[in-house]
Parts: C-alpha cells; structure tokens; sequence
C-alpha cells in the first residue's frame, strides 16, 4: 500500500440495517487504509455505502442501523472494542466529522459560539471565558471575517459557505488528528464549494490532520485526495493512489464512472453511460455486485463474488478480469484512454 | 439548426415582493430577474447558467409564466405570451413544456405512468383518443421503459426512471420548446448520462429547442450550443458554447470556470477565489453587481452598469457586461484584489 | 421583536372588537326583554320604561354598544339582574379561584406531557413507549366529568384521601387539577413525542454526537429546545380548551369559580354576570395566545419578526 503508516485501518466492517423487509447490507465487508497526513476519497454512487461507512468508523449508526462486524483500527486500536464512553473521547476530539448539509447540520437554537465552545467543554473542560477565546481563534482560522461578533450570531444569520466554515471550526477546535469529511460541498455553489475545498486542504496541511473524503464527485476526489477507494453496492470494488485512477483505472465501474461523466474542460462526442441501474438491496446479485451492468461479464462473474486482491503498486481491484481464474477474452481492455480535444 | 428565433426574450423583469412593518405592507422586492434580453433559435440548446440566486430558475419559470413575470416580453412564435389571457396561455402549454429536478414531486403520485400520459395528452387534445394507447406504448419506449411500466406508480419507479417519464410527459404533446429545469442535477453521473443521451437524440429527432438551466458546467458544456451566464438577476456573458469554456472574457465567468474541479490529477490548476458569498438580491449591489466580489473592481463599477457588448477578443454573438473587458484580455487593467487565498475575506454585508 | 410585539397588539383590535361586539348582540339577540326581567313579570308598562331609560336600552344600539365598551373597559360590568351587586364584584374572587386551577393544570399538564413525551421519543416502538402512548389515548378520549366522577369515587369516597369537594387547600386541589389536566397531559405528550422524534433525525443532532456529546445531553439540551416550538403551541390551544373544561370541573367538585358562575347565571337568566364572564374568558384566551406567541418567536430564532 503506501510507505507511509496507516493511521485508520478498516477491515471487512460489515453494517446492516434490519427492516420490516429483512436485513439491507449498506456496508458490506468493507477494507481500506488511510496513510497519515493524506488524504483518502471514497467515491461513488446513491446507495454505494459510502455515506453509511464514514458514520460506521464514529459508531454514529442509529437504530435499526447495526455495525455487524469488521474491525477499525485507529492509531492501532480497535474502535469497536471501545465503550460508549471511551468512544466519545474520540468523537470531535481525535475523529471530527462534517456533513454534507451546512444549512441544516448546526443546532437553530444555539448561537456559532454556544455550539464550538461546546467541543472544548467537552474535550478539555474549558469554561466560556476561555472557550470564546479558543473559538474567536478557529473562526480566524477558517477565514471567517469579524470572529468576535459570529460568536453570538445564529446559524440563520450566516450564508451556506459561513456555516460550512463554521462546522470545519467545530470540527477542528480539538485538533483531531483525523477529519471525516461527508460531501462537505455538494450543497455549496461551485464558487464556495472551491473556497471550502481549498480551505480543507490548507488546515490539512497547517494541522497535520489525515483526511477521509466522502464524495461523488469525481473532480473533488482528483483535485483533493493522494488516494481513493471506489465503492459498489456496499464493497470496494477498487482502492488506487489518485493518478493511477484516473489514468489507468482497472476496474470495469470506476471506467464506467468516467466514461459518463460530462467534462467541463474539454469537448466530447458524445457520454457512455452505464446501462441499467443499481440493484435495489432485495435483488442483489449473488455474484460480482456489478455483473448485471458490466459490458464484460461472463458466467464466472455472475455466479462467484470476486475478492478485493493486490494487484501490485499498492492497487486493490475486486474483478475477476485480473485473476488466473477469468474465463473471458484474455486479452480484453477494460481502460482505453479516449482521444481527445483537450481545450 | 434553423435561424428561425423561436424565443425572443425582452426586458424582462421578475420581482418578489417582500411584506413587512407593522401593516404589512410591501417593503421591497426581491429582484430575482432584473431586465435581461434573449433569444433562443430553433432547434438549438441554449443553457442558463449560475449559482444559487442567479435567477436562472425564475428565468424559465417567468417564461412560461408559472409566476406573472413583472415587466418585459416574451415572443414565442411570434406571439407575446405575457398579453395572453389563462385560455390563450393553456393553448399554449402544448408547445412549452418542463421538465424539473425532482421528478418525484412533479408527478402526482396517485396516478400510474399511463394516466399521468394520457392525462397530459387530453388536456392539449393534441393526440386522438383511439391512438393515446399506442403512442403512451411508443413513448415508454423512446424513453427506455418497457410497456408493463405504464401500468405503475411513481415510487416503484427509481429517480433515473422516474426523470424518464418525466421527458415522456413533456414529449406526449409534440412540444417545440423544452425548459429543463436541472433536470439531470439529482441523478447519479452513470443514470445521467443515460438521460443525457436521451435528450440528444431527442432534440436531433424532433427538430426540439431546449431552454437548459443548471448550475453543472460539465453538463452544459456536453448538452449546449450556446450559453447564458447569469449574476444576481442579470446576465452577464453570452456566447457559444466554445467562447464561453475556451474564452470567457467576464470576470466572473472566468473565477466559475476556474472553481469547478476537474477529474483530472494532472489538471493545472489557476484558481481565482471569490471573495465572500453571493449579495442578497433584495438590495443588490449598484453600478455592476459582481463589483463586491470581482478582482478586478473600481470605483467605475460601482457606479455604473455595464451593458452586454462585444470586444475585438470576441467571436461573433459573444457578448459580455463588464466594463474592463478589452482591458484585462490585453494585461492594462490589473486585479485590485487577492485572488489566491481563501482566507482573506474582505466584510461581507450583513444577512438579514 | 418590539415591532412584532406592536403589531401582533395592533391586531389584537379587531379580535377584541369581534369578541365585545359579539357578547353585546348575544343579549340583544336572545328573546325576553332585560327591563321586564328586572323589573319581574308583573311589572306595569310605564316601570319597565323607566328601568329602560335608566339603563340606556331606548337609545339606538350603536350607541349602546359604544357605551357597553366604555363601561368594560372601565371595568364596569354593570349590575347583577340577581343580586344587584356590582358584577365584577361578583365575578372577582371567583376569577382567581379558576385562574388557579387553570395554572395549576396546566403546569401539571406540561410537566407531564414533557416528561411522557421524551420519554416515549427516547425509545421510540419500545414497551415503554407503547404503554405511555395508550395511556395518553384513554387521558385524551375521557370526558373529564367521567374521570373528575371517577376519581372523586375511588380516592374521596372509597379511600377517602382527599375531600370530595370544595377549593382552597391542598387536600382540595389535588383532585380537580388531575381532572382538568389529564387531556392536556394526553396531548402534550403526544406532541412531545412526535416533535422529539423528528427533532431527533435531524443532522444537527447528528453533529452533536458527533462532537462527542453525552447522549442524554443530546436530548435534553439539543433535541429538547427544538422539539419545544411546536408543543408551545400546542401548550396555547391546549389553554382554551381548559377553560371552557373548568365549567366541568368546577360543577362535579363544586368549586365555586368562574365555570359554576357562568351556568348559574346561564340558569337565572342572569346576562351582565354571563356577559362579563365570557369577555373575560375571552380575554385571558387571547392574551394567552399573544405570550405563546410571544415565547414561540423566542424560542425558534428562524421566525422572521418584522
């Protein structure tokens, strides 16, 4: 993998939801490794668990949400053998999290101050004297203008692009040492979303901090993670240094993802879109996960759930095509980089 | 693609009143859309573009006057859609349709997909009675639903298939003119193509005009023949699709395109960091209403307003409002503020 | 805030116009004549005339209902038809008598429902749950003249822990207060419930967990304040309703307050006293409404003021 440590280490983490139509496996034997200090973009699609994994690594499940099984290692301990108690030690304090929704993800009855100077209490005891002091020096952080009269604003009186600034100042007021970041800008505009971006990016630098990027969007993931796990229907289906991704992507749904992707710095024909749509969970393939919708599936595929397996360089594909057992064309390209206009 | 003008925007104006004080009365308005002028040919795409606030939405809704636009005019055809009344209006409709974001909310859930069809047909009258039940068969086909589909509700469906029968409504009354309302926005990139396509082949088809408004500049680049860039109620470039991604000439053209992030790792990256957010439209900046947040700001934008205009940067039918346009392009008129930082934010007015 | 304080008093106008005017024409409206019945059924024509001149009934009704307005808010209510005491002489300790059992309600209602409702939230499908929402079902669907007969059988006559009847000491209140805010409890804690299990599923409940918040911290101090600004309302109309169940009340244990003095009077044909009665029923009905209003914009920051 990387030459660096890992400093959150998740193996096979397996979370269900139990419903009146029997067990739905949102996450389902999930692995991946964030190297410290980088930062790790999980990408894909509605329903693909992405979303489900990150709440999984802070134990945020709720009813009838259930972690099944899997281990998390964070700095060598597994998060699971913890206590609630000993877990929210860890919550805002060494793992922060923030949300895809600015507008609706800070408390309307609580001023910005009331609301950071909350996590110090919390996490180091603070009184509100010193509390508004640490919290007037993270909204300066987060580039936020006139921080000593935010401190008594509500969250209403602040613009989607503030109140995002306002949860990573949250966030980070204990210093984690890791951020899960949940489509941090899929609510923002392209504009604030570029501020946001870049800001996430320069704390993560000043700070030290290792990133998890949750997202869909595969221009946030090249322009802000060093590696990237794509997820299907609840499993990694391929985990790649960035470059290598996006240059030489492997597996048949990560091609698929890119070949659809309308481009906004260069003319294309015309868009090759996955065909069909995501299984719903009570008709899952018992097979590869995306065999239905692979333009190079055999019967091997359709029948036998392929293992996530090295493939050299660091790079994890789930896909049959690189195994000794493929039965299909052997010569086939899943990858041919399109010829293009670049403008 | 004809040079017929199908659409033929004017001047048109959509303003909110804003009720307040102790009597309730109006005390100003939310200038959604503040005068803009338009024309969309036959056959052709044009996409209208911005960020939240722009008005982009309340452009396509004006048009079809889903809200009472407040002043201008609005040719379709020739005709001028505002001086008719409800019935020359409803007549109408048949040529104008829209398809919006969420497909979910705009079908009536009590209905299958064959009643929501036939019902759409039999309020134009468009298709006679004996032939709704082929033509129902043929259009869940076009749009890539199989038969046994018409005979569902709205939430068997998923929201890819859902976008479809949405396009199959708009399409059951032979419309001319297709306002897409970010119809794509909701949809998952691999389902968005699918529906993409659709919408191309469509067009070349039926000889169909789409009015496109989203805020995915990578859609618009894939979908438009030409582009409009809206700022605060006010359009602020038009041009070819081809001008407007390789030669934006407006400041704020240039910092949107430059924020969008590229699926590319290698991808050069010369951001400009806008400062702030977008002003409320209520009081909106005088002079050019970019100037608060524009890098290129003087005095002069604060006080006057820059009208559309062409440069000798620019190809034919490329207009911009700004009024340093030749200036910046040559390297004479320089930035007035920071671009790079994004932790340099100047006051920005207060929310109210 | 004080514009929105001054405009929702300037609209206050013509709801208590609506409600005098109202009052007014109910005694001008209902068959009999007052003058005869002062002056009692065998009174010769010219007394009856007399007692109309004295009283103002000869003059046309706008003027009357100008000067009926002038008196009320004077607090002149005039003259018990019975007693021919002063009505609000009349009406003012029997005021305070209701005012407290109303308070005293509903204070008990709130701190129940409160109580029930989180409670029922926190374990949302659980035994516990269940078993309090059944509970509310039948607190709701009880006439309070049934539950106010119950409770007197079981505790006053059968165990004869408190006194069946009568208002003033603790013994007294215990029982009328249970009657009167049971169906308050019931619907408070309905409320409650459902406004807490919203509340819960929302992302800023997320992010306070997330910061690492103890969970009852998270429901009480987050989730609580939010829940809170639909149950003020509740709270609000929950006041009417009591009010006008304090008649019940008040006649099953006779309490001599504001409720017995309405249907006596009803019953001796008695108008000042029933006009005077229902304006100030009225009144604390719409001022109530104003505070909880009042107290919602206080609560909820989102709430455009001007």
């Amino acid at each position: 993998m990387s030459t660096n440590e890992s400093i959150l280490e998740v193996t096979d983490l397996r979370t269900s939801f139990f419903t009146e139509g029997g067990e739905v496996k949102a996450v389902d034997g999930v692995t991946f490794d964030v190297p410290a200090g980088k930062t790790l973009g999980i990408v894909g699609e509605s329903g693909s668990g992405k979303s489900i994994t990150a709440m999984s690594i802070l134990q945020l499940i709720s009813h009838p949400g259930k972690i099944k099984g899997g281990e998390i290692k964070f700095r060598g301990k597994n998060l699971l053998d913890l206590t609630e108690k000993e877990m929210r030690k860890i919550r805002g304090n060494q793992i922060s999290m923030i949300f895809q929704e600015p507008m609706t993800s800070l408390n309307p009855t609580y001023t910005v101050g009331q609301q950071i100077r909350e996590s110090y209490k919390i996490h180091q005891g603070l009184g509100k004297k010193e509390g508004s002091k640490r919290a007037i020096e993270m909204l300066k952080l987060v580039g936020i203008p006139s921080p000593e009269k935010r401190l008594d604003q509500y969250p209403f009186e602040l613009s989607g692009g503030m109140r995002q600034r306002v949860m990573i100042a949250m966030a980070l007021a204990c210093k984690p040492d890791l951020l899960i970041a949940d489509e941090p800008t899929t609510a923002l505009d392209v504009t604030i979303q570029a501020q946001i971006l870049e800001l996430i990016k320069e704390l993560q630098d000043e700070l030290g901090m290792s990133v998890v990027m949750i997202t869909h969007d595969l221009g946030v993931v090249a322009e802000t993670c060093d590696y990237v796990a794509v997820m299907y229907c609840g499993k990694v289906v391929e985990y790649a240094d960035v470059r290598t991704l996006f240059k030489n992507p492997r597996h048949p749904y990560t091609v698929g993802l890119l070949k659809s992707l309308p481009r906004s710095d260069r003319d294309q024909e015309e868009l090759t879109p996955i065909k069909g749509t995501v299984p719903s969970p009570d008709e899952m393939p018992v097979g590869c996960r995306f065999a239905p919708r692979c333009p190079f599936a055999t019967d091997l595929c359709h029948e036998k759930l392929p293992s996530l397996d090295d493939v050299g360089d660091g790079e994890q594909i789930r896909c049959w095509i690189y195994t000794d057992e493929w039965n299909g064309d052997p010569g086939v390209k899943v990858y041919e980089p399109e010829r293009t206009t670049e403008s | 693609m004809s040079q017929k003008e199908l659409l033929k925007v004017k001047n048109l104006k959509q303003y909110f009143p804003i009720k307040g004080g102790i009597l309730g009365r109006t005390v100003n308005n939310v200038k959604a859309v503040d005068d803009i002028s338009f024309t969309v040919h036959e056959g052709e795409t044009v996409s209208v573009v911005g960020e939240s606030g722009c008005g982009k939405s309340t452009t396509g809704r004006a048009i079809l006057r889903l809200d009472n636009p407040t002043d201008g005019t609005v040719e379709f055809d020739g005709i001028n859609l505002l001086d008719l009344n409800k019935k020359e209006m409803r007549k109408m409709r048949k040529d104008m349709q829209i398809i919006f974001q969420d497909p979910y909310a705009s079908l009536n859930p009590r209905q299958t997909v064959r009643e929501t069809l036939r019902e759409a047909m039999a309020i134009q009258g468009v298709v006679p009675k004996e032939e709704r039940a082929d033509r129902i068969a043929e259009l869940l086909e076009t749009v890539g639903l199989q038969p046994y589909h018409a005979d569902r509700y709205p939430h068997e469906f998923s929201g890819g298939q859902r976008q479809r029968i949405g396009i199959a409504r708009a399409l059951s009354v032979d419309p001319k003119l297709i306002v897409c309302d970010e119809a794509v926005s909701a949809l998952d990139v691999s389902i968005q193509a699918q529906v993409l396509n659709l919408l191309k082949k469509f067009q070349k088809e039926m000889n169909l005009t789409y009015l496109f408004i989203s805020h995915d500049l990578g859609v618009v680049r894939h979908i438009s023949d030409r582009v409009i860039v809206m700022y605060l109620g006010k359009i602020v470039e038009v041009g070819d699709k081809k001008s407007i991604f390789e030669n934006p000439q407006h400041p704020y053209t240039k910092a949107l395109l430059s924020a969008i992030p590229v699926p590319d790792p290698d991808h050069d990256k010369d951001r400009i960091f806008l400062q702030g957010d977008v002003p409320s439209p209520i009081d909106p900046p005088t002079g050019c209403r970019f100037h608060t947040r524009c890098p290129f700001a003087t005095e002069r934008c604060k006080e006057e307003t820059p009208e559309l205009r062409s440069t000798g940067y620019m190809a034919e039918g490329h207009q911009g409002a700004c009024h340093y346009m030749e200036l910046i392009e040559s390297g004479e008129h320089q930035p007035t503020r920071e671009t790079s930082k994004v932790r340099q934010l100047s006051e920005e007015p207060e929310r109210v | 805030m004080t514009t929105y304080i001054i405009r929702r008093l300037f609209q206050l106008i013509p709801v208590l116009f609506g409600v005098t005017l109202l009052v007014f024409l109910l005694m001008h409206l209902t068959p009999g004549n007052p003058a005869q019945l002062i002056a009692g059924e065998t009174a010769s024509q010219s007394t009856i005339e007399r007692i109309e001149v004295s009283m103002g009934l000869d003059d046309p009704l706008p003027v009357q209902y100008v000067n009926f307005v002038t008196d009320v808010a004077q607090l002149d209510f005039g003259y018990s038809y019975r007693n021919n005491t002063p009505v609000f002489d009349e009406i003012k300790p029997r005021f305070w008598v209701t005012m407290e059992l109303a308070i005293y309600s509903t204070i008990l209602s709130i701190f129940i429902g409160l109580i029930a409702g989180i409670v029922s939230a926190v374990r949302q499908y659980s035994v516990r749950d269940v078993t309090i929402m059944i509970i509310a079902l039948f607190g709701m669907s009880m006439p309070n003249f049934w539950l106010g007969l119950m409770l007197m059988n079981w505790f006053s006559i059968q165990l004869g822990w408190f006194p069946p009847t009568g208002w003033g000491s603790v013994e007294q209140i215990v029982l009328p207060v249970i009657t009167l805010g049971t169906a308050g409890a019931a619907v408070i804690a309905r409320m409650t419930r459902s406004s807490m299990l919203d509340v819960i599923s929302q992302d800023y409940i997320r992010t306070a967990r997330a910061k690492g918040v103890h969970e009852q911290i998270v429901i009480y101090r987050h989730a609580l304040k939010n829940a809170l600004i639909p149950v003020v309302t509740v709270v609000g109309l929950q006041f009417g309703t009591l009010l006008a169940g304090t008649v019940l009340t008040e006649t099953v244990f006779s309490i001599n307050g504001l409720g017995r003095l309405v249907i006596d009077s009803i019953m001796a044909r008695d108008f000042p006293v029933v006009q005077a009665c229902i304006l100030i029923i009225s009144v604390i009905f719409v001022v109530v409404n104003l505070i909880v209003d009042i107290s919602y914009t206080l609560l909820n920051k989102r709430i455009d003021m001007d």
